[in-house]
């Protein structure tokens, strides 16, 4: 009996195999070094797998250097006849999760959130550029499988905690290195109350513990969210199968938390952080950017008005576009917040929100490593009803107010 | 495959935002990643690291998959890195682009400046009149380091 991780990569834990993967994607930040490499060692691209570029971490670029590098990246993935996303279609991992990546799937990414989308039962991580160009040239690459911990969630979250508080939680019982070689499972009966949202959450977090991937089993809410996308999938069922470590999680226990910086593993509960003044708020990215994000931001902050500087970056172009549609972004721009394009915004300390010495971010992004998003700067790491509360009063807050229902 | 050099002692969780900042990413300089190597954990760190063995504590090369972050290392001397243990992603990159990563899971007892030298097919490493051993690496990864990196060991392949 197999392991997710097992089943997939067709061998037992520990052993060493050369696999072809059947998804490859690289962004703007890794495409240019993969590029660099490739042109090195090859002078074609094989298929398949089905190859990927997509711009997220600088967009639109933010001065001539990265836009020269950008144009030679986009004009050899059209060549090339890869799928390409240019500025504004929004974050590679979030546009691999409306419908391209299916359970049972193979996927490498070069950024290490690619573990985002194991949340289809997918064994998906995170490669180097190097890495990457190999797999251009040759449609393979070696993995060792990884031994599993599986995290066992039993109950269900009480509003206003979620499943950022659910990911934060383990991370910080798990610690930075508490999964390092090894793939996360998510597993118990709980699992069957969380949304595909909520579940891409989970596994985003878990390279923040050092694992290769976090996997959710695809099971009916799998498959009703691909079918949404035009795409039929089996569910798959779970077996019995040993795992390293099984830690127990009761779902009702879960609060609203923070990790403070500059540890993603220093998790506390807000109340025991309540009132650390904010000089920026930050609502976005791979694990906090979509569309039921942004709609419960606009729940809190609708007909008031945020007290600090509130930036807000969608997941992807259908993100924006859903927001325009349900009216969730003309409440959030009424409310004073600043929207960016599609993208990773200032999660990376690259531009549009880079923080000043001195200053604190509070961000529902995945990093809060020292001065990630600028020299000086602090992070302390929330939910999206976390940020709201916080984004209102200027400084950090409890949700339990604000989202009572 | 034989290493040498003097030790740099650095702490643990040593994360890749901090061996190259995000705001250095944009450029195929590889000279700018190895002149602001680690700045932000120690300004006037860079210019010793050439000809140096980091002496880290666990999970060293955390976070990001930015593989400029083990190039920015390799640019600036670095003969090798040993740890107890190292973030998954860093470890590959590091291979690939030729920096020997050794796994001690004893940890090294680290004096700043002492000498190292370590042999990679017999997974042993001497320092300070001491030897510890490291976990092996596998054949093929100390091919592709002898190689000088993954793209030296794909030309050499053919």
């Amino acid at each position: 009996m197999s392991t997710l991780s097992e089943r997939i990569l067709g061998a037992p834990a520990g052993e060493f195999v050369d696999r072809a993967v059947d998804r490859a994607y690289v962004h703007d930040g890794t495409g240019v070094l993969t590029l660099e490499a490739w042109r090195q060692i090859a002078d074609r691209v094989v298929t398949p797998p089905r190859f990927y570029v997509m711009f997220d971490h600088i967009v639109p670029a933010n001065n001539s250097v990265t836009a020269t590098l950008q144009h030679e990246l986009r004009d050899f993935a059209l060549e090339k006849g890869f799928c390409f996303s240019d500025v504004g279609g929004g974050i590679s991992h979030q546009l691999m999760a409306e419908g391209e990546v299916m359970p049972g799937e193979i996927v490498v990414g070069a950024d290490s959130h690619t573990c985002t989308l194991g949340a289809f039962g997918a064994f998906a991580t995170g490669v180097g550029a190097t890495d990457m160009a190999a797999i251009w040239a040759s449609g393979c690459t070696w993995f060792r499988v990884p031994g599993t911990i599986a995290l066992s969630l039993e109950g269900g979250l009480c509003a206003p905690a979620g499943a950022k508080d659910l990911a934060l939680t383990y991370v910080g019982k798990l610690g930075m290195d508490g999964a390092s070689y090894r793939a996360l499972e998510f597993i118990g009966d709980g699992i069957s109350s969380l949304e595909m949202d909520d579940r891409l959450t989970l596994c985003n977090l878990a390279v923040e513990t050092g694992a290769k991937a976090g996997m959710c089993y695809a099971d009916h809410t799998t498959r009703r969210y691909l079918a949404g996308r035009g795409k039929e999938i089996a569910i798959q069922a779970a077996e019995d199968c040993s795992y390293e470590r099984e830690m127990a999680f009761d779902l009702n226990d879960v609060v609203p938390v923070v990790a403070c910086p500059p540890r993603v593993d220093t998790v506390r509960p807000v109340t025991e952080v309540e009132g650390i003044s904010l000089d920026q708020v930050f609502v976005g990215t791979c694990t906090n950017g979509r569309y039921s994000d942004l709609a419960t931001l606009a729940r809190g902050v609708r007909g008031k008005r945020v007290a600090v500087r509130t930036i807000v970056a969608p997941a992807s172009e259908s993100v924006l576009n859903e927001a325009v549609r349900t009216g969730v972004l003309a409440d959030l721009v009424q409310a004073g917040c600043t929207i960016l394009p599609p993208g990773c915004g200032p999660c990376l300390g690259a531009h549009m929100g880079v923080l000043g010495e001195g200053e604190v971010c509070l961000s529902t992004a995945n990093r809060n490593f020292r001065n990630r998003m600028g020299v000086g700067g602090e992070i302390y790491l929330s939910s999206v009803e976390t940020a709201a509360a916080s984004a209102l009063k200027g400084a950090i807050t409890s949700p339990e107010d604000l989202y009572a229902d | 495959m034989r290493i040498e050099g003097r030790a740099v002692c650095l702490g643990e969780d040593i994360d890749t935002d901090l061996i190259i900042a995000g705001r250095y990413l944009r450029t195929k300089d590889r000279s700018v990643w190895a002149e602001h190597v680690m700045e932000d954990l120690d300004p006037d760190l860079a210019p010793r690291l050439r000809g140096a063995v980091i002496i880290a504590g666990k999970n060293f090369g955390c976070g990001s998959s930015r593989e400029q972050a083990a190039v920015a290392l390799k640019e600036a001397g670095v003969a090798g890195i040993i740890a107890p243990s190292f973030a998954r992603i860093f470890f590959r990159n590091a291979i690939n682009v030729g920096l020997p990563l050794m796994e001690c899971e004893d940890g090294c007892r680290c004096t700043e400046g002492d000498r190292i030298s370590a042999d990679l097919e017999s997974g042993m490493v001497h320092m300070n009149g001491k030897d510890y051993s490291i976990r092996l690496l596998s054949p093929r990864m100390i091919a592709i380091l002898s190689a000088g990196g993954l793209v030296e060991f794909w030309r050499k392949k053919g």
